[in-house]
């Protein structure tokens, strides 16, 4: 990309002095032509694969989209209508609720948990090695395992967690059949997925901390929760950050977990904007294919924000 | 940063996107390679049907390449997924199969969206096919399918348990009756009931043969006859009659339930016969508030003709769908009741104990019946809702079921 932009430049600066011959210009064409050969399969991946699908679901939404606008392709242009009878609907407070509960308590759990297990493993012990590995086990294990294993341990009836609580004298929680518990148990599950994300990242950061500094500050006779505070947490803010902002992103459009354990259910106790795009577009008996976009693209423009704060975040850093 | 953002939404579209490049890859291999008979030049037929377990050598591959051979053509088959075959057929518009398998309740919306041939274009002769089943491919006097056979939900019971609680399964008439046997069972330290009222279409057709039972209809979810059976299964689950998973159960899981040898009943599919004549269950029709057998709804797919440029095609795509579903061999090969009266007498004849599937299956009712057609799907989500709701506790059955129907109202305004 940048040695294209110089290289016009360059052309561009070269031109008004003096006006090239024939054969150069027709080189700086040739050149052009090469440029944009070595460019097109990226372009034409991101048009085929990232633009086409984003602006098919723009004009899906704005659009009255049903199963027959596909074989006779007419589709009445309706403006805001959908987004309109999107955010009036009674569904989409509790989703909207829903996905910010799940997101900020994901986020708060996984980076604490995250953080604590990186700050522990990066004082070298034996096993340290094996022991972080495992902590690894749940990032490599396909979602669709993890959550339904979580939805076999929390089942109300023979799930090993009631099992438990019953031993130790505790009744037994409808953890995926309660309104009450739904949302809990879809959190813990997706915690549990997301500790590695953060620990790896957090330890990675922590490698990059100077270690002169802790020598130091033992030396002034700091004390290892104060070398944490004034030590750790500042200078791992920059990674924190882009932690925790690809954390929100990640967590913003989770599927799968929620579908899998409590589909979004009982009712709507568990159901996040993600969860109630696709059953408006593909769970209820009736495809409602222009509001489940609707849906998409006000997901999408959360987490377009996001992207935007850490783009800024990381130009800040940058720069400093 | 942004593309990764962007995978939430993308997803639903690379769903479509994915089914059409999946679908067109299907056809193109999958299908060359399974089921392909190749008998002589009278034609090649495309066939889709939701059943990819069912490979080139099964019995319903077979039942297929018999019918090719009769009619001196080439049937190929493309066995897609269940859930996509809307999906399939919709973006496959320009070029859809001779014939195409689609779930019953489905029917409606794909003939609505103006896929599918009429009998009255194909020229196929229905006057054989029983009404009750045949109704859910039957919209405004039209008929768009024929069904390939039936099946439907009863009342499995398990004797062992019944015997230890000291209850007759004859006293079992109706819902009271029911209750109360539930209550020994209970006491005598076993389960209840276990069925599944997961908040899908699955829950719907669970709910319905007490829905029906009750007297209670789908245009008027709200209506006393509704809150009645909804009242009943929300009873169950509070006073634990029936466990709490029932509202994550599917019919599977329900079926694992009552595996366990742990419950006295279970409502479930007739799919499960084999399974339950092995562990010596029996079964029964869903009773009725007052007495008598509830009409469970049906299940099965529909043996449909979509539109075709070459309408020359629909007279031979009416023979293979009339060799498919005539007789029981179709039924048979996927194990459902045979859709005609000739056709489930054969089954009978062959094997004595499907008496009481066949008889279920006479009284039962398709889903989409009383011309509801495409509305089912609308009225049926709100219905699984409300039913999610109340078991769970977070609104009470009528309620619930006042909320469904005020939703279900505004949809299909």
């Amino acid at each position: 990309m940048s040695t294209l932009t110089t290289r016009s430049h360059a052309g561009g600066a070269a031109s008004p002095a003096a006006p090239p011959a024939p054969s150069r210009k027709r080189a700086a064409l040739h050149r052009q032509l090469t440029a944009w050969a070595f460019l097109a399969p990226l372009v034409i991946y991101l048009v085929v694969f990232y633009a086409y699908p984003l602006l098919r679901n723009l004009d899906l939404s704005f659009r009255d989209y049903t199963l027959r606008s596909f074989i006779d392709g007419s589709a009445d242009f309706v403006w805001f209508d959908n987004y309109v009878e999107v955010i009036s609907s009674s569904a989409f407070i509790p989703a909207l609720l829903n996905t910010t509960v799940f997101t900020l308590v994901s986020i708060l759990f996984q980076f604490s948990i995250g953080l604590a297990l990186a700050v522990f493993f990066y004082r070298r012990f034996p096993l340290a090695m094996t022991l972080r590995a495992l902590f690894l086990v749940p990032w490599l294990l396909p979602l669709l395992v993890s959550a339904s294993v979580w939805a076999w341990m929390l089942n109300s009836e023979s799930g090993i967690v009631n099992a438990g609580l019953e031993a130790i004298g505790l009744t037994q929680i409808n953890w995926l059949t309660s309104p009450q518990w739904a949302l809990i148990s879809v959190l813990i599950a997706n915690i549990w997925i997301g500790i590695p994300f953060n620990l790896v990242i957090l330890y990675s950061g922590l490698q990059n901390i100077p270690v002169d500094l802790y020598e130091a500050a033992s030396l002034d006779g700091a004390n290892s929760r104060q070398m944490f505070w004034r030590i750790t947490f500042p200078l791992l803010r920059p990674v924190s950050a882009i932690t925790i902002l690809l954390g929100l992103v990640y967590t913003l459009k989770v599927f799968d977990i929620i579908w899998i354990m409590t589909r979004g259910g009982p009712g709507d106790a568990s159901s996040t904007l993600a969860i109630w795009s696709y059953r408006l577009g593909f769970g209820g008996g009736s495809p409602d294919l222009s509001p489940a976009a609707a849906v998409g693209n006000i997901l999408i423009l959360i987490a377009f924000a996001f992207g935007l704060i850490y783009i800024r975040l990381q130009r800040r850093m940058v720069q400093s | 940063m942004i593309q990764r953002g962007n995978i939430v939404k993308i997803n639903n579209k690379a769903r479509v996107l994915g089914a059409i490049v999946v679908s067109s890859a299907l056809i193109g291999g999958l299908a060359a390679c399974t089921g392909t008979t190749e008998t002589s030049d009278g034609g090649t037929y495309t066939l889709w049907d939701p059943y990819p377990d069912r490979d080139a050598s099964s019995t319903w591959a077979q039942a297929i390449d018999a019918c090719a051979a009769d009619l001196g053509i080439t049937i190929k088959r493309n066995a897609g997924n269940t859930g996509d075959t809307v999906k399939d057929l919709t973006t496959a518009a320009s070029n859809l199969p001779d014939i195409a398998m689609v779930d019953n309740p489905k029917v409606s919306t794909l003939a609505d969206a103006g896929l599918l041939t009429t009998t009255d274009d194909n020229g196929f002769d229905v006057s054989a096919i029983a009404p009750n089943i045949l109704s859910a491919g039957e919209i405004d006097g039209k008929v768009y399918g024929v069904p390939v056979g039936a099946n439907t939900l009863g009342l499995y019971y398990n004797p062992t348990v019944l015997e230890g609680a000291g209850v007759d399964i004859a006293t079992v008439t109706d819902f009271t009756s029911l209750t109360a046997a539930l209550e020994k069972i209970v006491a005598s330290g076993k389960k209840g009931i276990t069925f599944s009222a997961v908040g899908t279409e699955e829950g719907t057709f669970q709910f319905l043969p007490w829905f029906w039972g009750a007297g209670a209809d789908l245009t008027a979810l709200d209506s006393p006859e509704a809150t009645s059976a909804l009242q009943l299964w929300t009873d169950w689950v509070k006073k634990g009659y029936a466990p709490n998973s029932v509202i994550s159960n599917t019919q599977g899981t329900s079926w694992d339930e009552f595996k366990t040898g742990d419950f006295g009943f279970a409502e479930n599919g007739s799919w499960f016969k084999s399974s339950a004549d092995e562990l010596g269950y029996m079964s029964i029709q869903v009773p009725g508030i007052n007495g008598g057998a509830a009409p469970a709804p049906t299940g099965g797919e529909f043996i449909t003709i979509p539109i075709q440029k070459d309408t020359a095609r629909y007279a031979t795509s009416a023979k293979i769908v009339k060799c498919l579903s005539e007789g029981d061999t179709g039924a048979t090969a996927l194990g459902y009741v045979a859709p005609t009266a000739a056709g489930s007498a054969a089954q009978l004849a062959a094997d004595p104990t499907l008496e009481f599937w066949i008889g279920a299956v006479g009284d039962a009712k398709p889903r989409t019946a009383d011309n509801l057609g495409i509305k089912y799907g609308i009225i049926s989500e709100q219905l699984y809702t409300a039913v999610q709701n109340a078991l769970s506790g977070s609104a009470s059955p009528a309620d619930a079921l006042a909320a469904a129907q005020a939703a279900a109202a505004d949809k299909l305004k």
